[in-house]
């Protein structure tokens, strides 16, 4: 990917302006390219110690492979959604450091080892800070850079606290390892809790958990709509994925340390803290989501719902190895990327087409673009959960895991939550099909890189709905299951 | 992969889908060949019911009870999301077979019925079969997953009609609110569903967790759900999530007091959406309810069916009353349908062969009735632009065939023997007289008092006063004045109106004077659960 990466610096360069637009092709045709070559030539080895790579810093497991597929399928539709955006098409430079965005996202996925999970995290954050605020003439978007870098700056260093801390105390970097160690030791709880807590304010920032959500309105809503389906996608699979790996190898429940005496069980005390998160985020995401007028912040507010949602898998996970929350989580995820990318892209065509972000300016789309009104309908299914949707499926394995987890009362939680989620999501569908617009009948402009990023979402979010959902979920389950092997 | 396939099943869910798929991508001019599309897909699907209908084999079925298992006809059976427990199993027993038959015959009747539909056509048809597949998909489920899954994706089909076609005075408020309502009622029913997949798979001790109504009807029989749910409570799983289950979908059936998104529903919904949901939907409730409430839960139904009945009694009587004092022709209708379908969640919590057998009957009598009667009253809106009934008046003059159709609709809601709402209401009735299989579990001490006979001679006041509002409706719309200068041009109705009548009639007439067409079907499917309640 870093070579992709400069040979579109490069070709940036030397290409004339006019082919310039092209450049999207080529960063988003090249990421899905590298999917490829990773799920073809690079699976995961089979022996555990063989999987940890580039001296133990990252592990290459099936549960790296499948999140690293996710991030990079979000940079790949990001790029290709980039292409109908004015200012930002034939920025070659855009697309390099969009591409640098994804290789941070992708080391999260894999990293074990304190070190490089921050490395990791800052990666992502500093080039997103950048592609956020790239609009410099535009005052929405360098606001929006500027919130996300003070508050992502702020968050890091505590983060880097605590983690320095987890170093402190054991003397190790590498997460399976501090793991072993800690569970040993005879630390203070409080000591413990507060390492735990500083690292998870960083966590909590990426994926938009309250109360470090504060950044996501203002920021989703500013950004270049690009780098917003990038932000809600790849950055998020990312950190969902180092969240879990973190917390399962450094705070493991006793049961997988094996039957060693006097190891101690932290695992208590951030299942609840998820679990208190999780309860959090949704309903607050959901409630201020019902009085949104602007489509991007309506989005912004559905995703730190789905935080809270996806957070109800993590603190699922069981420790009986059966890795139903796990599974339910990276499934979630997955579908997820796909259908934000779809209601991010329709979101630039219809921008673009009524020079708004307001609901109510959607209004007659149906009539406009049947098809485009359809995809945004199926995006809003999949968040809101209903078949035939993937979301459907995603939200009834997290509801199964909680359930399965004796966590019924967060399940009823999450359930309340739905419901109020499908309100404002039908609101949206009501403003499309039902209200009439001012320009009926003149049809929204749908260029060739939009109808293949929309279609392979869609076809997507349909298909891990219906008929695809098998495979799906077991690569979930497998990926799932390598997080349990600790070392 | 495949376990069996007969493909009849999947074929009936399918065709409606395609055809759903095939009208989206014709250009929004075609709308005859839209409407022919649909019309040819519900035909094709209705004729293949009437193929499941018909090659039932009841003497099958029964023997299969003898023996204690459970009975599916026209199996499919494939693998689907096997780490999770998920097949693609579709079965009909005799409860679902007629379902299916009613569905088919609401879909058909309603395509027809929509003939006239102008505005947006191709989308309209389009979405009307995703809610006639949806619909299908959750009679036809053996396995759980698969019923939910139909059970939600009706759902939203269901809102985009009533929202961008119904009646604009009400229909955003009335779409909503009906989603909504649906919505929560399936959801805490899911809670329930899941705490049954995972006590069931816990049980067989071999971590083989399966959604399959064989798997956890046998789990039942085990007496799986009569542990104590938790270590907290000595309450049995059974006990504790009945209300739940049962409650959860029976607010798709209208059970008071969540029968509120009902009425609303009913008149802004544009008429076929009407003649589904009143016809079908609700029928939804009533049978999820049975399917995963009474037959897996019997204790649970023991102790919990003998207050539930009350509930369901405030629907019969209640519901009449309000009916009575409605000016709006539609929402006579749309209370009707909360009172029957009150007639049919009672006939299940008789609790033995008769009453329930009669609760089948008259889910299928009512399904075809309330469809006959919004296709009624669709016509005589169309026309006259105004529902208010005492500013109707006369219009047998100008539309006989509706008045004799809404004259025959109306018997049936009164139970006039000759036709089918005699059949399916005596049963119930009867029923109620005879009281449970088994002495309901008090949950207050009625030691000798069986109460089921009241609660019989109450509601057959609700046949009064359905009688009562009935024919003041009848009197007051078709007969008495015609007022020419308010309605000065009435259109005849259509050749495929007069088809849709014409089915819809057939059924009614031939339910009433030849019950053993479906009776022996739904006794076959109700004798297992009533002999796992008595048990």
């Amino acid at each position: 990917m870093t070579i992709l990466a400069v040979a579109l610096l490069a070709l940036d360069v030397v290409w004339p302006d006019a082919r310039k637009r092209d450049l999207g092709y080529v960063a988003g045709v090249g990421l899905l390219a590298v999917i490829g070559v990773m799920l073809v030539l690079a699976p995961p080895p089979g022996e555990v110690s063989d999987q940890l790579l580039l001296g133990g810093m990252i592990r290459h497991d099936q549960l790296a492979q499948i999140f690293r597929a996710m991030v990079i399928l979000g940079g790949a539709l990001s790029c290709l959604v980039t292409m109908g955006v004015p200012r930002l098409q034939h920025r070659g430079d855009f697309y390099a450091v969009l591409i640098v965005a994804v290789v941070g996202a992708s080391l999260m996925s894999a990293a074990a080892d304190l070190i490089m999970a921050f490395i990791a995290l800052e990666m992502t954050s500093i080039t997103l800070y950048l592609l956020v605020g790239y609009l410099r003439g535009d005052v929405r978007s360098s606001e929006a850079g500027l919130k996300y870098f003070l508050f992502g700056a702020f968050t890091s260093a505590l983060t880097l606290y605590g983690l320095s801390l987890l170093y402190g105390f054991t003397g190790e970097t590498n997460i399976y390892r501090l793991g072993g160690v800690l569970g040993r030791s005879d630390l203070p709880d409080g000591a413990v809790a507060v390492s735990l807590a500083l690292v998870a304010v960083g966590f909590a920032f990426k994926i938009s958990a309250v109360p470090f959500h504060f950044w996501t309105p203002d920021v989703y809503e500013g950004a270049p709509t690009p780098i917003t389906t990038l932000l809600s996608t790849a950055s998020k699979a990312g950190s969902v994925a180092l969240l879990m790996r973190f917390f399962l190898a450094v705070f493991p429940p006793a049961g997988l340390l094996g039957a060693l005496e006097g190891v101690k069980d932290y695992s208590a005390l951030w299942v609840q803290l998820v679990a208190v998160l999780s309860v959090v985020s949704m309903t607050l995401g959901n409630v201020l989501a019902l009085v949104q007028t602007n489509i991007k912040r309506l989005l912004a507010y559905s995703t730190i719902a789905h935080a809270g949602y996806i957070l109800i898998g993590v603190a699922a996970i069981s420790t009986d190895k059966s890795a139903e929350g796990a599974a339910a989580v990276t499934f979630y995820m997955f579908m997820y990327v796909l259908t934000n990318a779809l209601a991010f892209g329709v979101v630039i065509l219809f921008a673009n087409a009524t020079g708004s972000e307001q609901i109510a300016d959607f209004a007659g789309l149906s009539r406009r673009s049947p098809w485009l009104a359809l995809a945004m309908t199926l995006a809003l299914l999949s968040l809101a959960g209903i078949p035939p949707a993937a979301g459907f499926v995603g939200k009834f394995l997290l509801f199964r895991a909680a359930v399965d987890a004796n966590m019924v009362w967060l399940a009823l939680v999450g359930i309340i939550n739905v419901i109020i989620g499908l309100y404002y999501y039908l609101i949206v569908v009501k403003v499309m099909y039902m209200e009439r617009g001012p320009e009926d009948g003149r049809p929204v402009r749908v260029d060739t890189p939009y109808v293949w990023a929309l279609g392979i979402a869609a076809a997507g979010v349909l298909l891990f709905g219906t008929i695809m959902v098998s495979p799906l979920v077991d690569w979930a389950t497998e990926a799932a299951r390598a997080l349990y092997i600790l070392l | 992969m495949v376990i069996t396939f007969s493909g009849v099943l999947t074929g009936i869910l399918l065709v409606p889908v395609l055809g759903a798929v095939v009208i989206l991508l014709l250009p929004k001019e075609q709308k005859d060949a839209a409407r022919i599309i649909a019309a040819v897909t519900t035909g094709v699907a209705l004729l293949l019911a009437l193929g499941v209908f018909f090659g039932y084999d009841v003497n099958a079925a029964n023997a299969a009870a003898e023996q204690g298992e459970v009975y599916f006809a026209f199996e499919d059976h494939v693998k689907w999301i096997e780490s999770v427990g998920i097949s693609w199993h579709l079965g009909v027993d005799g409860i679902a077979a007629p379902m299916v038959l009613l569905t088919a015959l609401a879909g058909f009747t309603g395509v027809l019925i929509s003939w006239g539909i102008e505005d947006r056509t191709r989308e309209f048809m389009a979405f009307f079969l995703l809610l006639v597949a949806g619909v299908f998909g959750v009679f036809m489920a053996v396995d759980l997953f698969v019923l939910f899954f139909f059970y939600e994706l009706a759902i939203f089909p269901m809102y985009f009609l009533i929202v961008i076609w119904g009646w604009a005075k009400t229909r955003e408020y009335a779409a909503m609110k009906l989603t909504l309502y649906i919505l929560v009622g399936s959801v805490v029913a899911l809670v329930g569903l899941l705490v049954l997949y995972f006590k069931a798979g816990a049980a067989t001790g071999t971590g083989d967790y399966s959604f399959d109504f064989r798997a956890l009807h046998a789990a039942a029989q085990a007496g799986v759900f009569d542990q104590p749910f938790a270590d907290w409570t000595g309450v049995s799983t059974a006990r504790l999530w009945f209300p739940a289950i049962f409650i959860g979908f029976g607010v798709l059936a209208g059970v008071w007091p969540f029968h509120n998104w009902s009425p609303d529903g009913h008149v802004a919904a544009p008429t076929a959406v009407s003649m589904i949901h009143a016809g079908v939907l609700m029928k939804l409730g009533a049978f999820a309810a049975l399917r995963v409430g009474v037959q897996l839960l019997p204790d649970g139904a023991r102790a919990h069916l003998p207050w539930i009945i009350f509930l369901t009694l405030i629907n019969v009587v209640y519901g009449a009353l309000i009916a009575m004092r409605q000016r709006d022709f539609k929402y006579v209708i749309g209370f009707s349908s909360v009172s029957h379908m009150g007639l049919v969640s009672m006939g299940f919590a008789t609790m033995n062969v008769t009453g329930m057998t009669g609760a089948g009957l008259q889910m299928f009598s009512h399904g075809v009735m309330t469809a006959l009667f919004f296709a009624c009253v669709g016509m005589v809106y169309d026309r006259a632009h105004t529902r208010d009934i005492p500013s109707l008046g006369g219009f047998v003059q100008k539309l006989p065939l509706v008045a004799v159709a809404f004259i025959v609709g109306g018997f049936v809601s009164m139970g006039m023997p000759g036709l089918s709402g005699f059949v399916a209401e005596f049963p119930i009735f009867v029923g109620l007289w005879h009281g449970p299989v088994t002495e309901p579990v008090a949950t207050w001490p009625t030691d000798s008092f069986n109460y089921y006979g009241a609660i019989a001679i109450v509601a057959a006041l609700g046949i009064i006063i359905t009688a009562a509002y009935v024919l003041r409706v009848v009197g007051q719309v078709f007969f008495g004045e015609f007022d020419e200068e308010r309605f000065p041009a009435v259109s005849r109705i259509t050749v495929y109106d007069k088809i849709a009548l014409g089915i819809l009639i057939f059924w009614l007439v031939l339910l009433g004077v030849y019950p053993k067409v479906m009776a022996p079907m739904i006794e076959s499917g109700v004798k297992p659960i009533v002999s796992m309640l008595g048990g």
